[in-house]
């Protein structure tokens, strides 16, 4: 069987044709410009992954909130779960970028970061 | 409470009224459905002193014009309101027009307009003036005295002139219904019950449902929506006088007139609508309004638009104003009917309405020895000259943060607006008296910082501030 | 604070385009930087701009939008380069003196030998598009409502249409879904969405949210707070086709309905504009029509990625450092640049042929194409033939002159741009 995507690895925005074998398991890809189409293709018919951006509630800081990122891309099926652990959380000011915020978040292995700094602020 | 004039309204009229109130030792009450001062009629309008010669003779409209326009100058001047007496321009398009171009000629002295504030102009002498109008325009019918005031500025000044002589605004206080025991009003409204010995009825669009309350059935507002679009300051100078057409059986075409803030203005159409409460534009009134106005000005374009926006008319059945003493009852004066040329005619009418109370007052009126005619002269940071910003900076920090880059309005302007007597409470409010939000922009960037400065000002959460009160929530609960 | 201050580059705009400026022009000698920058931080829009996809190009890396920002911020900081933030800048004069206020210093002249324009764009508004209905709350812009929810913490709406699949509606679709709203659909009202074809996947197709093209909102209903909307299909040329109006029901209309480069103080000085970029005309090194004045970013052109408002910004930073260091040296001879078949515009607009560095020609579509090239000629000579799968508007292209190609282009030559069929 052969199955369009489109590569969402980067802004370019791949059309791919990937051809799966009857286990469903990828046996050709074609229309990619770089090797992560290949990798793509694979993780996007076996276990689809994203990366989630959000923000998360801090305490002391100029601002109520700040944005954080997943430090590798989560299954897909785990964004909302994960935006509930998110929006659970709030940390304590000041932040750096990078400071994790949620730890192995559902124990996909994949830690919360922040993306911008917050100092505190009175 | 206990007043003795209450005036249900605060629109130009009543506000207008309101401030020539305040002049005498009365307790009184500027009482208003919304949640500030000219949030319907009063906000959404040409904004132009119509000189005087379009109504027909006889009419109150006729009188109040002539007499109006007279005293705007005046009033404008003492309020610390912009008013610019630009001249308007009838446009004929054909030899039978300028036919119809002398007859208002005709009509404007026979209303008492001054012979040498009138000429009529060939097609040479318009283009003089009007280099911009279009190939087919023949005449034009000048009139020195008409002009233009921003209609909601006018209204806020009167009303914080009124409120500083001692009227009470009351917002958010619309009239449930209204008994009349022992020689006393006793209106039940949003806020509770309220007595007054005098109601002064300016309810614009609603005039009628209030003289209802009374058991007066005389007055019938069809209310009127007149769509307009508002263009960009880069077209400012399109045109230089307000700009009309000829009358003509297809109706009175659109007007074009540059605004007192260096924008165009364009429109009205005129639809009329069974709504009071919405002025909602309808889908093909910007291209009407458009294909009107390129009959006038053919470079005139929709692109240069920043804004489009409707406003009801409350126009009586009579076509006249419906200003006096209610046969209903002698105490209650209803001044309704008040459509074009209501603004123009404002300050006569508020004149007109304190002949009536005077004459059906118990005893006499007593002149107050401190009344104040006017108020606080707002701060215009982006009229100011670099020395004088830089003069205001050095006292108050908070003129040197800008808010709205668009318009270049200040924090301070901002803050002074909330705290004024008559005080904004919402975001159009801020917007109306500082025009923050008012420009290309529409808001886009500035939005958030007015919110932010209502919120700190009046010490409430920032999802709790509206556009224009009630329900008019911006933002919902904290996302986390 | 009545003296005025003097300073060799005046940087108007603190965003990614402001910043790149400021650094790359001290990084070629230049001594005395200020960077002015309206709101309370340096980072511009990117700040708002929580998700991630930025510095592919520039870093090799993807990144959030303030963490693309703090990397320069961090630069910024280390170096000698001024920062006045909360200050804007009211007025410029021809001969290059700045004014601008804050609540701090107040008002602020400064004598600049160079100023850089950096004051990015701002979205269109409701009253450049012809819909109908009330002035009920809950229409605003997404980028306004993406600085609500993203940098304020609130939710501005809970049932939500958005208008425009341009990158900011694609984006706000997945955010406010992800915040717990009902995105009901997004209606575009080309044949084609103005976004990246992965954002259309990973902000709308993961969410199912619909994606409506040839479809447009015509009227927006509620008096207070918005209670629904009318949608309908257009045609090819983009009239309302009757019988297919919709009402949908929703609290909120988020418009991304385009950008406009902010220059207000760039007519301010009369300098040349070009009507399609709405941004000023300029040359290879991104000088404005005023010598000394340069301009980059979103003023200049509206961008799709951060990346090249890096690269441009650091091309006029370059451009000012040797304004800077010989005012007077210029034996600029221009040839212009000029869109054909389907180009819309080309930045920059004319370029030196003088120049001892190749040049890169940045130029987007007017439709998409398929299976096409461009083509840079002068004359009947081709220069340049590229073949592409796919063009799009929503995604810039270029093309480099060599310095070989430069010799063969004369002064007032036109230097154009075409898309063909292959």
């Amino acid at each position: 069987m052969i199955k369009e995507m489109i590569c969402v690895a980067c802004p370019l925005g791949c059309q791919l044709k990937v051809t799966l074998d009857e286990n469903d398991a990828v046996t050709n890809v074609t229309g990619n410009t770089c090797k992560r189409g290949v990798e793509y293709a694979h993780t996007e018919c076996t276990n689809p992954t994203r990366s989630l951006t959000t923000t998360v509630k801090v305490e002391g800081g100029r601002l109520p909130v700040i944005p954080v990122k997943s430090s590798a891309a989560l299954p897909k099926g785990l964004l909302f779960e994960s935006m509930s652990v998110i929006n659970d959380t709030c940390i304590k000011a000041p932040v750096k970028i990078g400071d994790v915020v949620v730890k192995n978040i559902l124990n996909s292995g994949i830690d919360i970061l922040a993306t911008a700094p917050i100092d505190v602020c009175n | 409470m206990f007043y003795d004039v209450a005036i249900i309204g605060a629109g130009v009229i009543g506000s207008l009224t309101a401030r020539n109130l305040s002049q005498y030792n009365l307790k009184v009450a500027l009482i208003e459905k919304g949640n500030d001062v000219a949030c319907a009629t009063s906000k959404a309008n040409s904004g132009i002193v119509h000189a005087g010669f379009d109504a027909k003779p006889g009419t109150l409209k006729a009188r109040l014009n002539v007499d109006g326009t007279k005293k705007m100058a005046d009033v404008c001047k003492t309020l610390f309101v912009p008013f610019k007496e630009i001249g308007s321009l009838v446009v004929a398009f054909s030899d039978y027009e300028v036919e119809t171009l002398r007859e208002l000629y005709q009509r404007g002295i026979t209303n008492g307009l001054d012979a040498d504030s009138m000429e009529i102009l060939d097609r040479q002498a318009l283009v003089k003036l009007e280099p911009n109008i279009s190939p087919d325009a023949v005449g034009a019918l000048l009139s020195k005295t008409a002009g233009i005031v921003c209609p909601y500025e006018l209204t806020v000044a009167a009303a914080e002139c009124a409120a500083t002589n001692g009227v009470e605004f009351l917002r958010n206080c619309g009239v449930n219904s209204i008994k009349f025991e022992n020689d006393m009003f006793i209106l039940s409204t949003e806020q509770g019950e309220i007595s007054a010995k005098y109601i002064i009825n300016a309810a614009g669009v609603h005039s009628d449902d209030i003289a209802k309350m009374i058991g007066d059935n005389s007055i019938n507002i069809t209310p009127r929506l007149g769509e307009y679009a508002l263009l960009d300051k880069s077209v400012g100078n399109v045109v230089n006088h307000v700009i009309f057409q000829c009358p003509t059986e297809m109706g009175k075409g659109v007007l074009i007139a540059p605004t007192v803030d260096g924008n165009v203005i364009v429109g009205p159409t005129t639809v009329e609508v069974d709504n009071k409460d919405s002025a909602a534009i309808a889908q093909d009134a910007l291209s009407n309004v458009f294909k009107s106005a390129n009959k006038s000005v053919p470079s005139i374009s929709m692109r240069n638009t920043i804004t489009s926006f409707g406003g009801l008319r409350a126009h009586d059945v009579t076509s006249d104003f419906i200003i006096g003493s209610s046969n209903a009852n002698k105490k209650f004066i209803n001044v309704a009917g008040i459509a074009s040329p209501g603004l123009a005619s404002s300050p006569a009418i508020a004149d007109y309405v304190l002949e009536i109370l005077k004459s059906i007052y118990d005893g006499e009126l007593e002149k107050k020895s401190d009344y104040n005619p006017s108020r606080t002269e707002p701060v215009k940071f982006r009229e100011m000259s670099d020395e004088q910003r830089r003069e205001l900076i050095a006292k108050n920090k908070a003129y040197g943060r800008i808010i709205c880059r668009c318009e270049t309005v200040t924090e301070g302007e901002i803050i002074d607006a909330i705290n004024s007597p008559v005080g904004a409470r919402d975001v159009d409010g801020v917007k109306r008296r500082t025009r923050a939000g008012m420009g290309r922009c529409q808001s886009g960037f500035c939005g958030s910082k007015v919110m932010e400065i209502l919120s700190r000002e009046l010490n409430v959460p920032i999802n709790e501030i509206t556009k224009f009160g009630g329900k008019s929530d911006i933002l919902y609960e904290r996302t986390k | 604070m009545n003296s005025t201050l003097k300073y060799d580059l005046v940087v108007i705009g603190g965003g990614p385009a402001g910043m790149a400026a400021a650094l790359e022009a001290k990084k070629n000698g230049v001594g005395k930087i200020i960077i002015l920058e309206r709101a309370e931080t340096l980072g511009g829009i990117l700040e708002q701009c929580i998700h991630t996809g930025f510095g592919l190009h520039y870093f090799g890396e993807e990144l959030s939008g303030p963490e693309y920002a703090h990397k320069f911020i961090e630069l910024v900081e280390q170096s000698d380069i001024d920062v006045k933030t909360d200050t804007m800048v009211i007025s410029i004069s021809k001969e290059r003196m700045v004014t601008a206020v804050n609540n701090q210093d107040g008002f602020i002249q400064i004598d600049a030998t160079a100023v850089i324009l950096a004051m990015g764009c701002r979205e269109r508004a409701r009253g450049a598009l012809d819909i109908a209905g009330s002035r009920a709350s809950g229409v605003m812009t997404a980028g306004a409502a993406q600085k609500f929810v993203n940098i304020d913490g609130y939710m501005p709406g809970k049932k939500i249409v958005i208008l425009g699949s341009g990158d900011i509606g694609l984006i706000m679709a997945r955010r406010m879904t992800l915040e717990g709203a009902q995105v009901k659909m997004v209606c575009e009202l080309m044949p084609y969405s103005g976004g990246l074809t992965r954002n259309i996947v990973q902000c709308l197709d993961d969410f199912d949210i619909p994606l409506k093209l040839s479809c447009t909102v015509i009227e927006v209903h509620g008096t207070e707070r918005v209670e629904g909307i009318t949608i309908a299909q257009v045609d090819e040329n983009r009239n309302v086709i009757d019988g297919t109006q919709e009402f949908v029901e929703c609290d909120t209309l988020l418009l991304s309905v385009g950008l406009i480069p902010e220059n207000e103080l760039s007519k301010q000085i009369d300098i040349d504009m070009d009507p399609i970029t709405s941004g000023p005309v300029v040359n290879e090194m991104r000088q404005t029509s005023l010598p000394g004045v340069f301009a980059c970013g979103n003023v200049l052109q509206v961008h799709d990625l951060v990346d090249y408002v890096t690269t441009e910004s650091q091309i006029a930073g370059l451009g000012a450092a040797k304004y800077i260091s010989n005012p007077n040296n210029d034996d600029s001879r221009y040839a212009f640049t000029k869109g054909g078949d389907g180009v819309r515009y080309i930045v920059p607009q004319k370029v030196n042929i003088n120049s001892k560095e190749e040049i890169k020609l940045y130029f987007r579509v007017a439709d998409v194409y398929l299976k096409s090239k461009f083509v840079v000629s002068v004359g009947d000579e081709v220069l340049i033939e590229k073949r592409k799968q796919k063009f799009a508007p929503g995604e810039m292209e270029n093309a480099t002159l060599t310095l070989e190609m430069l010799e063969k282009i004369k002064e007032n030559d036109e230097i154009v741009i075409s898309i063909k069929e292959r």
